[in-house]
C-alpha cells in the first residue's frame, strides 16, 4: 500500500496534478472577477429599481440561480455550437461559471448595498450630491467592505465547483487524477487522497480568511 | 422543446423521480447527521467538539463530485459494490450534512442563552435542555436556510449524472444525444428543475421576510 503511494506521487504525476490545480485556480480567479463585475451591475440594477428593467433582471437572476451549474456547463459547451458559436473548453468553463456565479454575486451586492445605513444616502443627497454620485462615492465603497466575506465564501464554492467542469473535459485536478489512476488502478486511493488534500488546503485557508474578515467587521 | 416533452415524457418523468427521490433521501439523512454534529459542536465535551469540527471542515471543503466519485470508484474496489444512485446519494448526504450542521448551529446560537440556563436551573440535563427547550426554538429560525439547502440539494443532485444515477440531468444528456436537439433537451430539463427549485426559493424568501 505504502509503495503504491510512493509510486503514485512520482514527480511527473505530481507536476501533472499541480498543473490541474493551476487550471482550477485560473478558471476560478477569472470567473470570480468576471462575476463580480457583472454581478455588481446586476445587483445595482436590482437595488435602484428601474421600472421593468429591475424586475426582468430579478427574474433572470432567479432562474439562473435555481438551475444546476452542470446544466449551464452543458448549455455553454454543447448548446452554443448549435447557435453557431463553438467555444474552447477553458473559455466555455469560464463562461458557464461566470454566468452562474454572477447571479450569486448580484444577490450579495444587493444585500451589501441594503446593509448600508440609509442615512448615508440621505446625508449625501443633503450635501448636494446626485443620487448616482451618492451611490458611487458614499454607499458603494461602504457596501463593498461589507460584501467581502460573502464574496470570499462564494469564491470557495467556485473553486469546488470547477470540479464539475470535468464533464466538459476541463483538464483540472479531478480530471487529471482520473487520467493517472486510469493507467494503474493501484493509484486510485493515492490520487483521491491527493486531490482531496489539495482542494481541502485551498478551500480551508480561504474559509479561514473569510472568517477572519467577518470577525474584523463585527 | 414541446416535442421533447411529447417524445421523451416517460424518460423525463423517470429522471425527475430519481432526482426527487435522491434529494429527499439525502435531505432526511443530512438533517439527522447535520443536527447530530451541530449538537456535538455545542456540547460541553472538548473531544466531541473537535470531532464535529473535523467532520464539518472536511466535508465542507472538498468538492461534492470528489466525494461522490470516491464512493463510486473506491468503495466497489475495497469495500462494497454500489450503484451510481447509492454512491451519489451518499456523497450528497455527507456534503450537505456539513452545511446543515453549520446552519443548525447558527440556529442554536440565535436562541437566547437564558433559555439553556433556565432549563439547567430547573434540573434538566444538558441534553434534555437541548432536546426540549433549545432545539424546538432553534428550528424556527433555521427553516428558511434549510429550505435553501434543499434547493441546493436538488441542484447538486445533478452530480448523479456523472456516476450513471439516471437522474434528470443524466436523462437530459441521453435525450440530447439521441434527439440531437441539444438546446431543446437541456431547456426541457431546465424547466423541470425550475418547477422544483423556484417555488421553494420564493417561499423561503417569503418566510425569511416574515421572520425578520
Amino acid at each position: 500500500m505504502l509503495q503504491n503511494f510512493i509510486n503514485a506521487y512520482s514527480p511527473d504525476n505530481l507536476r501533472y496534478l499541480f498543473g490541474g490545480l493551476g487550471i482550477t485556480l485560473l478558471v476560478s480567479v477569472i470567473s470570480i472577477i468576471g462575476s463580480f463585475i457583472i454581478g455588481a451591475i446586476l445587483g445595482i440594477i436590482r437595488y435602484v429599481k428601474i421600472k421593468y428593467v429591475s424586475a426582468i433582471v430579478g427574474v433572470v437572476i432567479d432562474v439562473i440561480r435555481n438551475l444546476p451549474l452542470i446544466l449551464i456547463l452543458f448549455f455553454t459547451y454543447f448548446g452554443l455550437p448549435n447557435l453557431g458559436v463553438k467555444p474552447e473548453i477553458i473559455p466555455a468553463a469560464i463562461l458557464a461559471m461566470t454566468i452562474f456565479e454572477s447571479t450569486m454575486l448580484a444577490e450579495i451586492v444587493r444585500s451589501g448595498i441594503q446593509a448600508v445605513d440609509s442615512g448615508q444616502m440621505e446625508g449625501a443627497r443633503a450635501n448636494g450630491l446626485t443620487y448616482w454620485q451618492g451611490l458611487w462615492y458614499i454607499v458603494l465603497p461602504q457596501a463593498l467592505v461589507k460584501m467581502i466575506p460573502a464574496i470570499v465564501s462564494q469564491f470557495i464554492s467556485l473553486v469546488k465547483d470547477t470540479s464539475l467542469a470535468t464533464i466538459i473535459l476541463l483538464p483540472e485536478m479531478l480530471f487529471r487524477s482520473q487520467i493517472i489512476y486510469g493507467q494503474n488502478t493501484n493509484y486510485i486511493i493515492p490520487m483521491f487522497v491527493a486531490i482531496a488534500a489539495m482542494y481541502f488546503v485551498v478551500c480551508y485557508l480561504l474559509s479561514l480568511l473569510a472568517r477572519h474578515l467577518e470577525k474584523r467587521q463585527a | 422543446m414541446i416535442s421533447i416533452f411529447q417524445n421523451y415524457g416517460g424518460t423525463l418523468l423517470y429522471g425527475l423521480g430519481q432526482t426527487l427521490l435522491c434529494s429527499l433521501i439525502a435531505l432526511v439523512l443530512s438533517l439527522i447527521i447535520g443536527t447530530f454534529f451541530a449538537l456535538l459542536e455545542e456540547s460541553p465535551s472538548k473531544i466531541a467538539r473537535g470531532i464535529a469540527r473535523v467532520y464539518i471542515e472536511i466535508f465542507r471543503n472538498i468538492p461534492l463530485l470528489v466525494i461522490t466519485m470516491f464512493f463510486f470508484v473506491v468503495f466497489p474496489l475495497y469495500v462494497v459494490k454500489m450503484n451510481g444512485f447509492t454512491a451519489g446519494t451518499i456523497g450528497l448526504t455527507l456534503y450537505t450534512s456539513s452545511f446543515i450542521a453549520e446552519t443548525v448551529r447558527a440556529g442554536i446560537k440565535s436562541v437566547d442563552p437564558g433559555q439553556m440556563e433556565g432549563a439547567r436551573a430547573n434540573g434538566l440535563s444538558f441534553w434534555q435542555s437541548m432536546r426540549y427547550i433549545v432545539l424546538p426554538q432553534a428550528f424556527r429560525y433555521v427553516i428558511p436556510p434549510l429550505g435553501n439547502q434543499f434547493v441546493n440539494l436538488v441542484k447538486n443532485s445533478s452530480t448523479l449524472a456523472f456516476v450513471g444515477g439516471f437522474d434528470l440531468m443524466y436523462q437530459g444528456n441521453v435525450i440530447a444525444s439521441s434527439s440531437l436537439q441539444t438546446i431543446a433537451a437541456y431547456s426541457a430539463i431546465g424547466v423541470l428543475y425550475l418547477i422544483i427549485t423556484l417555488p421553494i426559493s420564493y417561499y423561503m424568501r417569503y418566510l425569511e421576510k416574515r421572520l425578520a
